[in-house]
């Protein structure tokens, strides 16, 4: 049986356009991984089970296994290689000092899914916190302090984000589902 | 004792690598992308148990973009982890063993054309009965030929059977006040490490073979490599990418590395497989479904007097580290209770299912939930607390077990009273209103095997440092990281010896080409024993600086240390130079420094059969409270919170130790509350849930707070005082939940995993006065 043929989409990655062709049935993440080498976004499962390949279109946080690439086109997509700006996003570097790492194959889901919870609710609380990771499956740290990384970090961008700051409130607006 | 002044020991630090991992710089092996990378796929058998009559190949190689096609005849030579059980095929030669074996190997363009491609392998099966669970196993087969290994000793499909008798049991049992029974269950558990496992090979065109795998021993898979390929260990290099969690599921060589070595051999390519989940799941060496006979007997003051264990484990179709297993069953329940009268008897079968292997904790977890659930009743008979009867039972320090175990630092006592005191076990076991309960156990575990599996007088760890005229310090082993946090140790270990920070260390622990050889991570060996090595390789470079600041400025070598990355002279501090001076000066004469250090463990255990397994240079040990309530209506276990001391000699980094026993509690959880690989007699050896939504674990809404207490008992052997941190702190969750549900419910469940279900018939059945 032959292939059927390519479509090429233009989807914005990380700030940057891209075009690529894609087959009807290939998926964000094999799109991401393997054509535009943003190797950062992991397959666990590749069944929408583990939250490995988590990442934000338009903002939204989805699982890009279970995500036709197709669908991308005219999309803004956010991964975790976009999150670094070129410092550390304050996620990242809880996850390292909380010792929200271990493997590390879990990570970036588990940052992106953090994230997308952190820009709609700066001050989640635990059970919160909980409740909106419960799709991302770690086997190595036993959550716990990943739930505190995420918590530090949402101090730490509240600290930032005192509104006497212009550019947050900009910021806040972008990103912000409800602001747009 | 007043701790001593390290600058990086003992210091809660992120792990080496994390900045990586964090930002998704982190390399795994699916993500490295070598041009002109072909996609590998391996066809699978359907049957659990079936003869190849007919396999046909051509019409898939004919396949445009197919480049090469393997099957079981181009690699007939079998392999595995122990050397006493090489008894799998890289393919399937004449017969399959379980639904999932591997029968043939592509290497395509691309993964539609191997899906193609693997359709047009043509291959005619003859099905026949396959065995479906151990006892099956225990049946006798009149003719060997029909056997699941037909060159087994037995007349049934046993794989291995051990047995050891210390003491004497039977008259120890004989005057016991109380002897506590009891026949145990348990489904086979996976260890559900998130990374699927991977591999790419590439034959290139110097006729060197290199292997990028996730796997947790990239020596035994060398060693399995040159075997099965016929090449010679120098032409094979392995690399290790970062590996996305083990647990002892990749921590032996496997099919899919022979098969995409043989095909790039074959087409000259680089080949990449990765498993897809249920692939994972078909090939992941869990832990034994098993059934375990347990009796531990007490005088009427509560001194244990014999244990008796019988353990029969369902090994799968191959051996993997199943003669491990079957030893770790019984003889690491030797601690942390003196135990003087002790009989064991394992067994394992061969059946037809993928096979099981270890996974951490190996063959002490269960046993282990039966013996601290007998133990509480032998404590409830007697009439004491049961906490108080294991103080009064726990093996002292500095002493030798009845099979010659030999017990250094032991920090049990210590564990207990802290868990006891900070959960207020004192007012609440026995007092909980009915359906809440506080469970207690306690914990044993080997830190790293004293006996290597291959029998060599190579080291079981060395270490290379060497240092440029930069400064920066390069640490090379092939200590395996696989999450656990190896590479900081090692990185921590060279920077207090030389003085320095971390960021001086550059850890290099992935190519064989460039690294010592160092067994892996299993066993819970590397802290312990690369630790050791790091030390030695990092102390004859300091002493090199030492002779260098001496022709500097004089003096005697022992008056220099080195902190803060200056050597200082404690008798003239004037004298005192910077770290980058020294090295200037030792450079001077010398080009590099470059040293090596090594760790081998000392002669140990006595001469009976079988008294190597378990042996280890010292033993971590633990204790666990849980408090949990149970609600009768559903029978759903909700877990309240659980306390957990382990001591690990040191904490060489607290963090990386709190993670790790956290992990442990989550994973142990699991297995004693839903985990279960799921097989029935209708499923013809087909996993029932090959899938992370089918296979249930705790997600973090239902993960409990839990207390952290590092107990550090100083291992006068181990790196900094350190033991193992890894898997010992498995052990004693499940139980403590076991013994939780009694006090709660007054139902010792016996069979894992504990779900609403089996306490609901539990409570029933106690209802009936049947319990
Ligand atoms: S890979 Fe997408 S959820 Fe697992
Ligand atoms: S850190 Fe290994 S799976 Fe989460």
């Amino acid at each position: 049986m032959s292939q059927p043929p390519k479509e090429v989409i233009k989807f914005e990655v990380n700030g940057r356009t891209v075009e690529v062709a894609v087959r009807p049935y290939d998926v964000l993440l094999d799109v991401l991984r393997n054509e535009l080498d943003l190797i950062g976004t992991k397959r666990g499962c590749d069944q929408g089970s583990c939250g490995c390949c988590a990442i934000h279109m338009d903002g939204r946080p989805v699982l890009s296994c279970l995500t036709l690439a197709k669908w991308a086109a005219g999309k803004k997509i956010t991964t975790i290689e976009g999150l670094a700006n070129p410092e550390p996003h304050p996620l990242q570097t809880a996850f390292e000092t909380c010792g929200a790492t271990q493997c590390g194959f879990c990570t970036p889901g588990f940052i992106m899914s953090a994230k997308a919870l952190l820009d709609r609710n700066a001050e989640p609380d635990e059970a919160t916190i909980k409740e909106h990771i419960s799709g991302n499956v770690c086997r190595c740290t036993g959550y716990l302090q990943i739930v505190e990384a995420v918590q530090k970090a949402s101090e730490e961008l509240l600290e930032k984000d005192r509104p006497h700051d212009a550019s947050v409130v900009e910021r806040n607006r972008q990103t912000h589902p409800a602001g747009r | 004792m007043t701790p001593p002044s390290w600058n990086v020991i003992g210091k809660p630090i992120p792990q080496v690598g994390s900045r990586q991992k964090v930002t998704g710089e982190a390399l795994y092996t699916d993500d490295l992308r070598i041009p002109g990378t072909l996609v590998g796929k391996i066809l699978r058998s359907p049957h659990a148990s079936a003869r190849i009559v007919r396999l046909d190949v051509s019409a898939a190689l004919a396949l445009p973009g197919v480049h090469a096609i393997v099957t079981g005849k181009d690699a007939p030579r079998p392999f595995g982890v122990l050397p006493i059980s090489k008894d799998e095929p890289s393919m399937g030669i004449d017969r399959v063993r379980y639904v999932g074996e591997p029968v043939a190997g592509i290497a395509a363009d691309d993964e539609w054309i191997a899906m193609e491609a693997m359709k047009l392998i043509h291959v005619e099966y003859l099905p026949t009965k396959p065995i479906d669970d151990a006892k099956q196993a225990l049946a006798e087969v009149a003719n060997a030929a029909d056997k699941i290994h037909p060159g087994t000793k037995f007349g049934n499909n046993l794989h291995k059977m051990v047995e050891q008798h210390f003491g004497d049991l039977p008259k120890a049992f004989s005057e016991s006040f109380h002897v506590a029974k009891g026949h145990f269950e348990y489904a086979g558990i996976s260890h559900t490490f998130t990374e699927p496992m991977s591999a790419v090979a590439h034959f290139d065109r110097d006729g060197r073979l290199h292997i990028w795998s996730a796997t947790q021993v990239p020596h035994y898979l060398h060693r399995a490599m040159s075997e099965v390929l016929g090449l010679p260990m120098s032409r094979i290099r392995v690399i290790r990418p970062n590996v996305g969690g083990g647990f002892g599921g990749k921590s032996d060589p496997f099919p899919h590395e022979m098969i995409a070595s043989l095909l790039t051999m074959r087409c000259r390519r680089p080949v990449r497989i990765t498993f897809d989940r249920e692939e994972v799941f078909i090939s992941h060496h869990g832990r034994h479904p098993s059934e375990i006979d347990v009796a531990v007997g007490c005088d009427k003051n509560g001194r244990l007097t014999g244990l008796d264990i019988d353990a029969l484990i369902d090994g799968g179709a191959y051996g993997s580290f199943g003669v491990v297993t079957s030893y770790y069953n019984g003889v690491l329940a030797q601690g942390p209770y003196r135990i003087d009268n002790f009989k064991y008897r394992g067994r394992r079968a061969y059946t037809n299912k993928p096979m099981s292997g270890a996974m951490r904790g190996h063959g002490a977890v269960n046993t282990r939930y039966a013996l601290e659930l007998l133990f509480d009743e032998c404590a409830e008979k007697v009439g004491i607390d049961p906490a108080e009867m294991r103080i009064q039972n726990a093996l002292p320090a500095y002493t030798t077990t009845i099979n010659d175990f030999r017990i250094t630092s032991n920090g049990v006592v210590e564990c207990i009273e802290k868990v006891r005191d900070a959960s207020g076990w004192k007012d609440k076991r026995g007092k909980l209103p009915f359906g809440h309960g506080i469970g207690l156990a306690c914990s044993f575990y080997i830190s790293g095997s004293a006996l290597p599996i291959h029998r060599t007088r190579t080291p079981q760890s060395t270490v290379h440092i060497k240092i440029d005229m930069d400064g920066g310090v390069t640490v090379h082993s092939m200590a395996a990281e696989i999450g656990q946090g190896s590479d900081t140790v090692l990185a921590q270990c060279v920077a207090e010896i030389l003085g320095l920070d971390v960021s001086w260390i550059r850890v290099k622990t992935e190519d064989s080409d460039l690294a010592p050889i160092d067994l892996g991570s299993y066993s819970s060996r590397v802290t312990f024993m690369m630790g050791n090595a790091a030390i030695k390789a990092a102390e004859n470079i300091r002493e090199q600086l030492r002779k260098a600041a001496c022709r500097m400025a004089g003096g005697e070598p022992t008056d220099w240390v080195f902190r803060d990355a200056k050597v200082i002279n404690t008798v003239d501090p004037s004298k005192s130079m910077t770290y980058m001076e020294a090295l200037d000066e030792a450079l001077a004469d010398n080009g590099a420094l470059i040293a090596s250090g090594w760790y081998q463990s000392p002669k140990l255990g006595g001469a009976y059969k079988g008294a190597g397994a378990g042996l280890s240079p010292t033993y971590s040990f633990g204790a666990y409270i849980t408090e949990l309530h149970v609600d009768t209506e559903t029978g759903f276990v909700h877990l309240d919170k659980i306390w957990a001391a382990h001591d690990c000699g040191r904490a060489l980094n607290p963090l990386a130790v709190k993670s790790q026993i956290i992990g442990c509690v989550h994973m142990g959880l699991g297995q004693v509350l839903m985990e279960q690989w799921d097989f029935n007699h209708r499923s013809k050896g087909n996993i029932r849930n090959p899938s992370l939504l089918d296979y249930p674990m705790l997600t973090a809404k239902e993960m409990p707070p839990v207390d952290v207490f590092i107990v550090e008992s100083d291992d006068k052997e181990g790196p900094f005082g350190a033991k193992e941190a890894g898997e010992g702190p498995l052990l004693p969750i499940l139980p403590s939940v076991g013994n939780a549900i009694y006090d709660a419910i007054g139902v010792r469940m016996r069979e894992l995993p504990i779900t609403p279900a089996s306490i609901l018939r539990a409570l029933e059945a106690k209802k009936k006065g049947k319990s």
